[in-house]
């Protein structure tokens, strides 16, 4: 009962209220065009007929969510997902790069981290490139990574996944850099007393404290590797995955086909933050998290 | 890794004098701070022998807890001398010569009573079957047996206190270092856990260093009470106190404890302690 009075209620409200708003939408975009039809043609039309028009359009300025429902069902269980028109298919081969590129930024920001923590100099000298990193717009940067990695003949999912290494590393070795650096004073002086190594404090103190600095920054990293692989796909020509979907339905205008492969992307983004939501939970429960 | 030797026997060190685990000789620390240097501690002398409990009172900024850091060489002073067990601190550290309490317990909250037992053990290489015992035996030694699957918010503070004393006897160093253990308790627990660390102190006959703010229970802890006064931080005065070892809470109110907290009193204000 309070599963439903917390948790149903609430959402179900944002998302019916999300839904109207779509659904007003869609009619006031998509109106203009049943008008000049029915100017073209001579006509007047009801406005019954004309709202029930506006939901029905082949390609819209805006779809109505059913459009968007329908095209992602066809794609998703009417084709067989080996199929190039299928949407599992795209999905797939943009998850596969995602994950890669999110396994490589992760342990590549993780190390960025551990290097900086203990090392002065590396801290001075590392931080202000990462950042600057960051603030080159990945749309520009893209295309010359795959580009200069083709011609060193490294070809198919690792450019791709590239991109979203470049991505998602920044906030993992920002968050663990926060993290590796949490223990109390007093935590690190008791280390001392003991006369622990360094690799003893790593593991047994810094490592531990970071848990939570990392799943923060791992449920970032994994919804930017998802844009990163999207972004990854549009210089490739189209070839594959849940941009090629998106410039494909940009260059013949099937706005269903685009707002069913954004859906299809929020929708894979939100699975993913939410299973490491999952991991850092039960790590929680290992690790005597207060409830 | 071979196994630790946990404890080096102060006699077989060949430079330790057999009676003083401690001794200090014209030792000063200054700090190098943005207003200017801070002398926390100037011309510093003391001897501290083995098995005494010796507590530094005063007031705070008299550089009690700097000496006790500079004992564990958690501070470097900046001139005079130090020795533990006839070796300098850091080398005394590196035989693990120090369980050190800190004002907060200081367990890892991702570790349960046991595993923070386990922990300096864990980092002295200790086989797994030995640790096991020790962990079984320090939380019978603090009264808290059947804890050793706890994490520490589902205890009290005192009792996370105890678990953090147990933590610091497991590897059996040769001295106990604490900095205002109980300061942060009520004074209820407070009084409690004094009477259990005298017991305690008694059955493992360690040399214990204790810094308080609380005069009667450095009277009624102590076999000497070092009386430090600020600005620079220096020693006083250094007062006896032995009122035998059979000790309750009641001793409070005899005249031999009413007379040495006079005395205590006296020296922080000679000390220019209660000044504003």
């Amino acid at each position: 009962m309070n599963f439903i009075r917390n948790s149903v209620v609430p959402v179900g409200t944002v998302l019916l209220a999300i839904l109207a708003l779509w659904y007003a939408f869609a009619i006031i975009l998509n109106a203009p065009f049943e008008r000049d039809q029915a100017a073209r043609a001579n006509t007047t039309i009801a406005t019954g007929q004309l709202i029930a028009n506006t939901m029905a359009q082949e390609r819209p300025v805006l779809p109505a969510p059913h459009q968007v429902a329908e095209e992602i069902r066809k794609t998703v269980f009417d084709i067989s997902p080996t199929s190039k028109r299928s949407l599992v298919y795209h999905g797939g081969v943009t998850l596969s790069s995602t994950l890669l590129g999110f396994g490589l930024g992760t342990l590549l920001g993780i190390l960025l981290a551990i290097a900086i923590v203990h090392s002065r100099t590396l801290d001075k000298s590392l931080m202000p490139w990462i950042i600057t990193s960051q603030t080159v717009p990945i749309l520009a940067i893209a295309p010359m990574i795959i580009v200069v990695l083709n011609a060193v003949n490294i070809t198919g999912l690792l450019p791709k996944a590239m991109i979203s290494t470049y991505l998602s590393f920044f906030p993992v070795a920002v968050g663990m850099v926060k993290g590796l650096r949490s223990p109390e004073i007093m935590h690190l002086d008791l280390m001392h007393t003991y006369n622990a190594s360094k690799a003893q404090v790593f593991w047994k103190l810094r490592w531990p404290a970071s848990m939570p600095y990392l799943f923060t920054s791992m449920k970032i990293a994994v919804a930017i590797s998802l844009v990163g692989a999207i972004v990854g796909e549009l210089p490739t020509g189209a070839v594959a995955g849940i941009g090629a979907r998106l410039l494909a339905g940009s260059y013949y205008g099937q706005t269903v086909q685009i707002w069913a492969a954004l859906i299809a992307a929020a929708l894979m983004a939100a699975i993913l933050v939410s299973l490491i939501g999952l991991v850092a939970t039960l790590v929680n429960r290992r690790m005597g998290v207060r409830p | 890794m071979t196994v630790v030797a946990l404890r080096p026997k102060a006699q077989s060190m060949p430079n330790a004098t057999p009676k003083n685990v401690i001794d200090v000789k014209d030792l000063s620390l200054v700090f190098q701070t943005n207003d200017g240097p801070v002398n926390a501690l100037s011309n510093i002398n003391l001897a501290v022998n083995g098995g005494e409990f010796v507590s530094f009172i005063g007031p705070s900024g008299c550089g009690k807890t700097t000496l006790l850091r500079v004992i564990a060489d958690l501070e470097q002073p900046t001139s005079g001398t130090i020795s533990v067990n006839g070796m300098t601190p850091s080398e005394a550290r590196q035989n693990r010569a120090y369980g050190y309490v800190f004002q907060a317990a200081a367990l890892y909250p991702w570790r349960t009573i046991g595993g923070n037992i386990s922990l300096p053990l864990e980092v002295m290489g200790v086989p797994k079957a030995e640790r096991a015992s020790r962990i079984a035996k320090n939380l019978e030694l603090v009264n808290l047996a059947g804890f050793e699957k706890k994490f520490p918010w589902q205890l009290s503070g005192g009792m996370q206190q105890r678990a953090s004393i147990a933590r610091a006897l497991s590897f059996d160093p040769d001295m106990l270092l604490m900095d205002e253990p109980f300061g942060a308790l009520d004074e209820i627990v407070r009084d409690h856990l004094n009477e259990e660390l005298l017991k305690l102190w008694a059955k493992t006959q360690k040399t214990v260093i204790f810094v308080t703010h609380s005069i009667p229970e450095a009277v009624f802890l102590s076999t000497k009470i070092v009386v430090m006064s600020p600005r620079p931080g220096r020693i006083h005065e250094i007062i006896d106190c032995n009122l035998g070892t059979e000790r309750t809470l009641d001793i409070r109110e005899t005249p031999e404890f009413l007379e040495i907290a006079h005395r205590v009193r006296e020296g922080l204000r000679h000390g220019h302690s209660y000044d504003e």
